[in-house]
């Protein structure tokens, strides 16, 4: 047990005199939960639009003023709506002709080479135009938005980005720390050594799991504070499922550095590797369920997307653990296959 | 299970291939309790591989060998509790100081700096005004000696050092050499590999390695003593011409400032220089290197 600790000691002092280890540790999740949460946005804000009124009345000055004041949209003074378009100034244009009190018809205008822009700004500009109805009755209809009333487009990201980073960091820097150890010849000593090829293995793991849980701590911090994303249930279940995931991802790292000889081939592997499968197939850019059976199927082998699920049940809709076990179970499931192969996959001595 | 009587450490008939390339050809010897036992070679004699199969680190193809008793492959464990390894390649945690190093494969072997401090106490000293710097900024010899500390820190049976002294100044490898002699009268098994000839004389008994098989194993006295012919060295004003002239009838190859020449007689040798001026022929006692020398030719 003491071996075990001054083990575990020796990697915490790896980390700390490492500045490019603590990088990824600390400026990872920092830089990538700011650019998901204010650069990096499926939202549309502040769509430049031209508005040519030929009518120039009462009515359509009023709902000029009504479009001018969303914060959707900005109006370019511009008159020339082609050369706009071209130059891609625009993305929007708005025509009211000049018999507009009797016809009441007015043109909308959208840059379809964004299909997804193009649509969302004409279904916000009808929404801004639409007169109330002239028929006998009128329906209104009564949305309510569901754990995000603000519609607020960080609270999609943060449990991806927290799934994202946390893969990869994990993934990383344990492969790394262990491929270390051969590049630098420190393994054929401790192999030689009484202390157990399998302890290696879990004195690895356990410093990085605690890093991995502090990087899961500041992320929720900025996410609280910076983001304005709630964490509605228990943070104890959130802690503890995340403390599964990352145990998963560890495994995984543990796998690739038995595979790889070199520093640089596990960096690769499990950066660039593991970056992209993430992003695809977690869920959270891309739905899942639009995607081809196979890609599908593909999916449900990746920890992340299992892991996404439970982070946006647990911290947005405030689920307990009732709602979650499925997935969970999953999870437990891949990590003990996981951390089994690897362990065993050591090897206990060199080639 | 251990058999005091027997040798500390017993190679019989190890072979080892990697792809293609033997690295070590039906490879027999023993090295008795208590011996500095020496493998002396060039690069690719297949040193490095011995020492990684006697540490358990890699299995033969073929052969068996024991150390301290224990079979390499199947007594691993036993093995790797009681030897002490220092690899060819600076291998301690760069990062940590010298200090920290220590510590830790104090507790990694299951015992205490303070616990054997005796077994290091001399070398230890001479690193100790340095035991808060990073292992990586240590000069070469230091290094090795830091390395040694590790390697004996749990008081091994037997100690295995793969070419300590490669890229260490004259000075250090002969502290390094004089460190072995004092470890060696604490009765600890040492089997020892470099490249350098000088250094063979430095060991009880040594095995000269050519290409993964062993040319000769004995004491080095007994080798030089084994050395057939009259040995001479000369030397003459154009040495590269008399190198050409010698080369026609005799075995003859540049030694320092000389060459030797082996396999005639002395009347013989001064018939074939006569052309040169500033001729000097003189008897020598052959070296390591001149045996070693002597059994490649007869290998090939």
């Amino acid at each position: 047990m003491k071996q075990f600790l001054v083990f575990v000691r020796k990697e915490f002092y790896h980390v700390f005199r490492d500045r490019r280890t603590l990088l990824i540790l600390f400026g990872l999740p920092t830089m990538q939960i700011l650019l998901f949460g204010y650069a990096l946005t499926t939202e549309v804000k502040n769509a430049k639009i031209i508005v040519v009124d030929q009518a120039k009345d009462a009515a359509s000055q009023q709902l000029i003023a009504k479009i001018n004041a969303s914060t959707y949209f900005d109006i370019d003074p511009g008159e020339d709506i082609e050369a706009a378009f071209k130059r891609g100034n625009i993305r929007c244009a708005v025509v009211f002709p000049a018999d507009f009190e009797n016809e009441k018809r007015i043109q909308i205008v959208a840059d379809a080479s964004d299909p997804n822009t193009a649509k969302t700004l004409t279904n916000y500009l009808t929404a801004i135009i639409q007169p109330p109805s002239a028929q006998p009755y009128q329906i209104i209809p009564v949305t309510r938005m569901l754990y995000n009333p603000s519609l607020n487009g960080s609270m999609n990201f943060v449990p991806g980005v927290i799934a994202l980073v946390l893969m990869i960091i994990c993934t990383t820097l344990t492969s790394v720390s262990i491929v270390r150890e051969k590049e630098n010849g420190t393994m054929e000593i401790l192999l030689v050594s009484p202390f157990n090829p399998t302890y290696v293995v879990l004195a690895k793991a356990v410093p990085y799991l605690v890093l991995s849980l502090l990087d899961f701590i500041l992320i929720l911090l900025l996410s609280v504070f910076v983001l304005d994303v709630p964490i509605r249930g228990s943070l104890l279940l959130l802690f503890a499922e995340s403390s599964l995931f990352i145990i998963s991802c560890l495994s995984l790292g543990l796998l690739i550095s038995s595979v790889t000889q070199s520093q640089q081939t596990a960096m690769l592997i499990s950066m660039m590797g593991m970056m992209l499968p993430t992003i695809l197939f977690t869920g959270f850019i891309f739905p899942l369920e639009n995607m081809p059976l196979p890609l599908r199927i593909i999916s449900n082998f990746i920890p992340s997307r299992w892991y996404y699920f439970i982070v946006k049940a647990v911290m947005l809709k405030g689920l307990g653990f009732w709602a979650v076990w499925k997935q969970t179970l999953v999870l437990a499931g891949m990590t003990v296959t996981l951390l089994t192969i690897s362990i065993k996959r050591f090897k206990i001595r060199l080639a | 299970m251990p058999q005091q009587s027997s040798d500390a450490v017993i190679l019989t008939n190890i072979t080892k291939t990697y792809g293609e390339t033997t690295a070590v050809k039906d490879l027999s010897f023993s090295v008795k309790h208590g011996e500095l036992f020496g493998l002396i070679g060039p690069d690719g004699a297949g040193k490095s591989t011995i020492f990684r199969i006697l540490t358990t680190l890699l299995l033969a193809d073929a052969g068996v060998a024991t150390v301290d008793g224990y079979d390499v492959v199947k007594d691993y464990r036993e093995i790797r509790k009681r030897v002490g390894y220092m690899p060819g390649k600076f291998s301690l945690y760069q990062d940590l100081t010298v200090e920290e190093n220590l510590h830790f494969f104090a507790t990694l072997f299951g015992t205490t700096v303070k616990e054997n401090y005796s077994m290091i106490k001399e070398i230890y000293e001479q690193i100790a005004p340095f035991k808060t710097r990073r292992a990586g900024k240590l000069s070469g010899g230091m290094k090795q000696k830091l390395a040694l500390c590790c390697a004996l820190i749990h008081r091994p049976e037997v100690l295995f050092l793969d070419e300590p002294t490669t890229g260490v100044d004259a000075v250090s490898r002969k502290e390094f050499w004089e460190m072995l002699q004092r470890l060696k009268q604490q009765g600890i098994t040492i089997v020892v590999s470099t490249p350098y000839m000088d250094e063979a004389d430095l060991c009880e008994r040594i095995a000269l390695m050519q290409s993964g098989s062993i040319l000769s194993i004995d004491t080095p006295a007994a080798i030089k003593h084994a050395y057939p012919d009259e040995l001479y060295a000369v030397k003459s004003a154009n040495m590269h011409q008399l190198l050409k002239d010698i080369r026609q009838y005799a075995s003859c190859y540049a030694f320092g400032e000389y060459l030797h020449v082996s396999g005639i007689s002395e009347n013989a040798l001064a018939g074939y220089v006569k052309g040169h001026t500033d001729v000097i022929i003189k008897k020598v006692a052959p070296g390591i290197e001149d045996c070693f020398i002597r059994l490649l030719l007869k290998h090939e």
